[in-house]
């Protein structure tokens, strides 16, 4: 096939519209969001108190700020991953931001809490839950996630695919912050982190395979 | 890019100008020869259509192109290089025979186009090679032309994969 062959093709093709990948990526949260959404409904319970204490409890209320604006960065992170020749630069540094805000939040709960508090608030009750459960409660944003991106072209497949992870990763964090009855930020720091992060490296090794293009 | 017929093939023809130093340079750039530089050219134009709404019409258009040319001369040496780990004793009796790089080019191609399964097959030669119109193709096959519209932009995703997996296969 000569090239000049191709692009009469390629011309012929012109009406039939790709989708854009923000329109594909949205539609991965609204469907993949309730399927996660679901397992805390119906399986693991959801505290009583979420309405009551979101915005009343402030160690409580963070954890929603912190997931949410990961989550936030991870779609702003995913989306200009999927175009060629876009630096991630900005949106990395949104995710610097973040960090840092997780780490203030840190500085001010050992200002406040007794040092003897420490050990326990870092521990928390049932640590482990939390990381089996975000990367669970992640499951289906992923993989919905990582469907959606194949629309996208990213100059790096396994980094696209840990943006999607990240995303996943902060989703399942929030569904688990509405069961989870550990508040304090050094909580948050060990075991929502771990959590998301394996969300993180696991979308970055499907990425590798299912986002070439 | 916003489905002007005519200003799309004139914009994929001067791209196409484009592509080939580019690509050419790209390999270059790695210490390679020129043999590829139609196919891959002819991969990246795939990929800018299939791409197109990944380029946002307030950015230009330079730094896209470039960047899905060098992610396009980057799968191509991969593949090269897994090519290359083929051991001399298996091919050294083929190498004499070797044909001129364009009708290796002329012949990769066909056999990219025998990957598609036949109606796609048919319908992307129809278009690409014989140069027949959307219309003209549906008469020819009795379908119509929103089936040919849906074969063919079928048919040009799956010539993309087959180019992808090219040599995996091999």
């Amino acid at each position: 096939m000569k090239t000049d062959d191709l692009i009469s093709a390629l011309t012929a093709d012109v009406a039939t519209k790709p989708t854009p990948v923000s329109r594909s990526v949205a539609l991965a949260v609204v469907v993949g969001l309730p399927i996660a959404a679901a397992i805390p409904i119906y399986a693991i319970d959801v505290r009583p108190d979420l309405w009551g204490q979101l915005g009343a409890d402030p160690r409580f209320t963070f954890k929603f700020v912190f997931t949410l604006a990961t989550a936030a960065v991870g779609v702003w992170l995913a989306l200009r991953l999927s175009r060629p020749g876009t630096s991630a630069g900005p949106a990395l540094a949104a995710l610097g931001a973040t960090a840092a805000l997780l780490i203030a939040a840190d500085t001010t709960e050992l200002m406040v809490l007794p040092r003897s508090e420490w050990a326990s608030a870092l521990i928390g009750a049932r640590a482990l839950d939390c990381v089996v459960l975000i990367p669970l409660l992640a499951a289906a944003p992923l993989a919905a996630l990582l469907f959606a991106m194949r629309s996208g072209a990213p100059d790096n497949p396994s980094i696209a695919g840990a943006a999607a992870g990240l995303l996943a990763g902060a989703i399942g964090a929030t569904l688990y912050a509405s069961h989870c009855t550990n508040d304090s930020p050094l909580f948050i720091s060990v075991w929502y982190v771990i959590g998301i992060a394996a969300v993180t490296l696991t979308g970055g090794l499907i990425g590798r395979k299912v986002l070439r293009w | 890019m916003a489905g002007d017929t005519a200003a799309y093939r004139t914009l994929l023809t001067s791209l196409t100008v484009f592509l080939r130093s580019e690509v050419r340079r790209g390999f270059a750039r790695y210490g390679h020869g020129h043999s590829d530089v139609e196919d891959v050219v002819q991969e990246t134009l795939l990929a800018i259509h299939l791409k197109r709404e990944t380029w946002r019409t307030s950015e230009p258009i330079g730094p896209w192109v470039r960047a899905i040319a060098r992610n396009k001369v980057i799968d191509s040496l991969r593949r090269g290089g897994r090519r290359i780990n083929v051991p001399i004793e298996d091919v050294i009796d083929v190498l004499p025979a070797a044909e001129p790089a364009e009708h290796l080019n002329e012949r990769d191609a066909e056999q990219i186009l025998s990957k598609l399964n036949g109606r796609q097959r048919d319908i992307v030669q129809s278009i690409s090679i014989n140069g027949d119109s959307i219309r003209q193709t549906a008469d020819k096959y009795a379908i119509s032309e929103g089936a040919v519209r849906v074969a063919l932009h079928r048919g040009l995703a799956a010539l993309a994969k087959a180019y992808r997996t090219q040599d995996h296969e091999d």
